[in-house]
């Protein structure tokens, strides 16, 4: 099936879901709304006529000041056995809650805890919403726009000011020329 | 054999000199432990990014260091010295730290690259700006990444610093 076939009869499936259809280079994207994307993964996963059977990535996009909703949530879906490939762009404003798609590909587990960890976008129905790169203790998210890119004056990375000390200390021990 | 003591001592080189039919040749300690360690320097593999792609390629056959006798070591305590190929990010920099402190002495840093050698592009949150914040770095190579070539000199630079130490075999500082 031609992914933008599967855009026209998701359209008629779910009325209203659909926002916009966008192609770019033979890609097919779909902006959805939040609220029934648990319903339209489980049947694109399910249905034997799409068979979304793989879950490439799932990414965040932080659109501050450029347009509303503020994030965006982009899940690449491949399908193995019809190899057509399908962008899902699941809009979602702040402190506002996506569904997890845990439940339909067991990938999303780890693939939502960065989401959440980058941009804050919080998963409902997640089994173990926590974060995977940055420490527990992190305070902020550092892929949103409103982030310092080199992150804030008084925060360091735990460990890291232990290894600068280490190295102070053990300089005495070391050969100068 | 007797030795001719009329010809005398034979300078071959600064500080070297042979005793023609002796099988003899005097130099000093220095130069010879010297010698011994810039011939062999065994860097532990350590990549951390795509640098490391460029260190791999100048280990094998088309570069291959081991005409420098450059050999990979799989464990630091086998090794001499240590290329930071790479990105250094805080996560890993404990990490790095811990392979730098199980290198036995004589040890040596070259930063390769210049994430490794400033933190390139990257004035990051996640990203130590030089890896010289925490290990004491011999020789810097530039380059994003740079080419073997560049490493080559890098690793010959590294032996002419060698080449210059004075005392260091010994535990008087």
């Amino acid at each position: 099936m031609e992914p933008n076939q599967i855009a026209e009869s998701l359209k008629g499936e779910f009325t209203g879901e659909v926002v916009a259809v966008k192609e770019f280079r033979g890609q097919t994207g779909i902006t959805l709304k939040k609220d029934r994307l648990l319903d339209i993964a489980r049947r694109l996963h399910d249905a034997p006529e799409f068979s979304f059977d793989f879950l490439r990535d799932i990414c965040g996009v932080d659109f501050k000041k450029i347009k509303t909703p503020r994030f965006e949530v982009v899940y690449n879906l491949y399908s193995m056995t019809h190899r057509h490939a399908l962008r899902l762009n699941v809009q979602v404003e702040i402190k506002e809650f996506v569904p997890s798609v845990t439940s339909v590909w067991k990938t999303a587990d780890w693939h939502e805890r960065e989401c959440f960890d980058m941009f804050g976008i919080v998963f409902d129905g997640h089994p173990d919403l926590r974060r995977i790169l940055m420490p527990e203790d992190w305070a902020g998210h550092p892929m949103r726009k409103d982030y310092p890119v080199a992150g804030h004056e008084d925060e360091e990375w735990p460990g890291f000011r232990d290894v600068l000390k280490k190295a102070e200390d053990f300089k005495k021990f070391g050969w100068y020329k | 054999m007797l030795i001719d003591s009329t010809l005398g001592l034979v300078d071959v080189e600064e500080g070297i000199k042979v005793i023609p039919g002796a099988n003899t040749i005097i130099t000093t300690l220095d130069k010879f432990i010297n010698w011994g360690r810039e011939s062999s320097l065994w860097p532990v593999t350590f990549g951390l990014a795509c640098c490391a792609i460029e260190m791999m390629a100048c280990g094998s056959s088309h570069y291959d260091l081991d005409r420098l006798g450059i050999i990979f070591r799989g464990s630091p305590r086998q090794a001499d010295c240590m290329i930071v190929a790479g990105t250094v990010t805080k996560k890993m920099a404990p990490v790095v730290r811990k392979v730098y402190d199980q290198l036995p002495e004589p040890r040596y840093v070259i930063a390769m690259g210049s994430c490794a050698c400033s933190g390139n592009v990257y004035r990051s949150y996640s990203v130590v700006q030089g890896c010289d914040t925490f290990l004491p770095v011999d020789v810097y190579v530039p380059g994003c990444p740079p080419r073997p070539e560049a490493l080559y000199d890098g690793i010959i630079r590294l032996q002419e610093i060698i080449s210059k130490e004075r005392m260091r075999w010994s535990p008087i500082r």
